[in-house]
């Protein structure tokens, strides 16, 4: 059944020298037990990767596995072992990756969020790459699991657009504690508003009002620095379909 | 007493074959040793026929449907038996399966007669339909599964039965009615249906009704579509009889039956901002006696009891049962074990039943900050935790169930095993529903898990437990002590000997 933890993982405050683990020799306690809490920490993000799948995830358990991370985060943060990332090595993101992620126009949401490594990205221009929003790749990795909550964003991902935990730990790492909130952007029941999707305003989710409208007044004044496009094919294709239901 | 007859067992044929009727002897298991909570035999168990192919034989309405084989992987055509839901209805007369194929069979208890005394408590298929299909949303490029989450029975008004069945999007009304009549003597047509020509008719009848093999029909009456953003988890019909409600994670919402095109959302726990969300709504469960009254549990824990009559949105709790948390137990996993995956009134109103991963809980609707009563189911899994949690075992969602009286409650665990529980007597039982255990003439043996140490003859250890085998759902008569356990593929009725 794989590794079994005695006990469950209890959590140990940093200045309780008791040991944790029932199992282990009283000295081992506190490099054992982050250990054992960073491997818990990989599991549960490789668990909400997974979700990613052909039927939409169970929401109880994204959320439940969410609140975990959130707890092993806040810990190791009162720890003093979550550490920050220097920008510089978020920025080696593939070419593919970063076309498969700009599909649906998340550049919007991703702006208005915590910018730590938005300097890596300043050297391109919206127009850079015709079609697609332009972002840097530093953002592009900032939040992987920013489609967690998000329904329409498993069609690329379903593409075989896999993320490495590597680069989810760099984005964790990058941000300041509470960029957890980070993981959940909004499901964009908006993005099936039939406003949402005539207007372009797809990848405007980030108001989470699931109102086409107010997701229309989100968008109206769009941040500094990108433009939010939404992929025009896609957008054809989506009217094709409403049209033709 | 003791009698040697075989066991009953049915197999099916195919989807669109008929299950056959049971043959030889028919008689229940009978054994001399009793057990633990009384003494359960083994009715019957019946086996969901293999699907070969899940082909829609009707017309597509809804152009979005797709045939199943296209999505589906043919190694996991089996995968489709799986039961996912077991409900008696209002008599005990009628239990209904649902599978992950979408597919509802209804099954009716065999008729007491005198001379063949022994086969009372056996259930024979009544009825098998296609309930839901497969769907694919193109919006979200997402397979919308067809696999029925929850059934529940209609009190029974006329001579049809009513049920609702939904899947993860849509809940349907199904009508099941019999028909042993059929008019004959027509004019216009011949016995085979073909049209006379109106000119060779030289005299009139009148069609009279004839006598005709019994037909069970399911037909679907209503259609509740469209109103469900997340998964809906369950459905409760109200005790005025015209309203129900559906929950998914974050809403519910209540309809009338007559009506599909609207529902009233009365409770929606969506934050504005969808990244502030750590709570999803996980049961609900309308007040069996107060059509005013209903009851949603939560992934933290928490069941709150609301009024309709307070507001129209029902985000206000009139009452808040959460048990403070054990700081002795406290660990990474405590949320997730916390979490209530099915909530349950008492017949009587007067209590609810809630299951979280490890214990079942018993709380007095008049008092909200703990639970009067509070059982172990596996306890000895509080130190696999992080294990289960690696192969998600710790996210499965156990069902409950009261007896007629509200004197026991029956929830499943691991290996096949079910537990029952003694409110008055604090006695407790583990069974296990398997065919490899069920002897002829033998009574459900009890079953022990050994948690250290030597291990006896007849204990199974942690380590040696089955955890792909898992009793999710099971179901109790509203009267009797017969007992419905969904085992996998396999559904075992269980009665108990004092019958």
């Amino acid at each position: 059944m794989g590794t079994m933890f005695a006990r469950g993982l209890k959590r140990k405050s940093a200045e309780d020298g008791e040991d944790v683990e029932g199992g282990l020799a009283g000295t081992q306690a506190t490099p054992s037990y982050s250990l054992q809490r960073q491997s818990l920490l990989d599991m549960s993000l490789v668990k909400l990767q997974l979700c990613h799948m052909l039927v939409e995830p169970n929401l109880c358990r994204s959320v439940l596995i969410a609140n975990t991370v959130r707890q092993i985060q806040e810990e190791m943060t009162q720890d003093g072992t979550w550490r920050v990332l220097a920008p510089q090595a978020a920025g080696r993101a593939p070419l593919d990756r970063l076309v498969s992620t700009e599909i649906l126009c998340r550049s919007v949401r991703e702006q208005e969020g915590e910018r730590p490594a938005a300097d890596v990205g300043d050297g391109r221009t919206p127009g850079l790459v015709p079609g697609l929003s332009a972002v840097p790749s530093a953002q592009a990795l900032r939040s992987p699991q920013s489609s967690l909550w998000e329904v329409d964003s498993s069609r690329e991902n379903r593409g075989g657009f896999q993320k490495s935990l590597d680069q989810i730990f760099e984005t964790l790492e990058s941000k300041t504690p509470g960029s957890v909130e980070e993981l959940f952007s909004d499901v964009d029941s908006s993005y099936y508003d039939l406003d949402a999707v005539l207007t372009g305003m797809v990848g405007s989710t980030q108001s989470g009002h699931g109102s086409g409208l107010q997701a229309f007044t989100a968008v109206a004044t769009p941040p500094p620095g990108s433009s939010c496009r939404s992929d025009l094919g896609e957008l054809d294709h989506a009217v094709e379909i409403l049209v033709e239901t | 007493m003791a009698r040697n007859h075989a066991g009953q067992f049915y197999s099916g044929f195919n989807r669109l074959g008929p299950w056959c009727s049971p043959s030889g002897s028919p008689a229940p298991l009978s054994c001399e040793t009793g057990c633990g909570e009384g003494s359960w035999i083994l009715v019957c168990r019946l086996l969901v026929p293999t699907q070969v192919s899940l082909l829609s034989m009707e017309e597509d309405i809804d152009t979005r449907k797709i045939n199943n084989s296209f999505l589906r992987d043919h190694s996991y055509a089996t995968e489709a038996d799986i039961i996912s839901t077991v409900e008696f209805n209002h008599t005990g007369e009628l239990l209904a399966t649902g599978d992950k194929g979408g597919r509802v069979v209804i099954f009716q208890r065999e008729q007491e007669s005198k001379n063949q005394v022994h086969r009372r408590g056996e259930y024979n298929v009544y009825s098998t339909f296609q309930s839901h299909e497969p769907e694919f949303d193109y919006l979200k490029s997402l397979e919308i599964e067809e696999k029925i989450n929850k059934i529940r029975w209609l009190p029974q008004q006329n001579a049809a039965y009513f049920l609702l069945s939904t899947n993860d999007k849509t809940v349907k009304l199904w009508k099941v009615s019999e028909r042993d009549k059929r008019p004959e003597g027509y004019n216009l047509k011949d016995e085979e249906g073909r049209l006379r020509d109106p000119a060779t008719i030289t005299t009139l009848r009148v069609p009279v009704l004839r006598p005709m093999d019994l037909m069970v029909e399911a037909t679907p009456r209503r259609v509740f579509a469209n109103a469900h953003t997340y998964h809906i988890n369950s459905i409760s019909v109200n005790s005025d009889y015209e309203t129900y409600m559906s929950a998914d994670d974050l809403r519910i919402n209540l309809w009338n039956f007559e009506i599909t095109n609207q529902s009233f959302n009365i409770v929606d726990i969506k934050p504005a901002n969808m990244e502030e969300l750590t709570e999803v709504i996980t049961a609900a469960e309308f007040h069996p006696h107060h059509c005013n009254s209903f009851v949603y549990s939560s992934s933290k824990g928490t069941i709150r009891l609301c009024d309709m009559r307070a507001s129209a949105l029902c985000d206000r709790h009139s009452k808040f049962f959460e048990e403070p948390e054990d700081p002795s137990n406290r660990s990474f996993f405590s949320e997730i074990i916390s979490s209530i995956s099915d909530v349950k009134f008492s017949h009587s109103g007067r209590y609810i039943m809630t299951r979280d991963y490890l214990t079942v809980k018993v709380w007095d609707l008049n008092m909200e900050n703990r639970p009067i009563e509070t059982y172990q189911v596996h306890d000895y899994l509080r130190s696999k935790l992080c294990s289960l949690y690696e192969n998600d075992c710790i996210f499965d969602k156990f069902e409950c169930v009261w007896n007629g009286s509200d004197s026991v409650i029956m929830t499943g665990s691991y290996n096949n095993f079910f537990r029952m529980f003694d409110r008055n007597t604090k006695r407790d039982v583990t069974l296990e529903a398997s065919r490899e255990n069920s002897k002829p003439r033998a009574i459900l043996k009890p079953r022990k898990v050994c948690v250290g140490g030597k291990r006896r003859k007849d204990e199974i250890s942690v380590d040696s437990l089955d955890f792909s085998k898992k009793i999710l759902h099971t179901a109790w008569h509203p009267s009797e002590n017969i007992i419905a356990v969904a085992a996998t593929n396999n559904l075992y009725i269980f009665q108990d000997k004092v019958n």
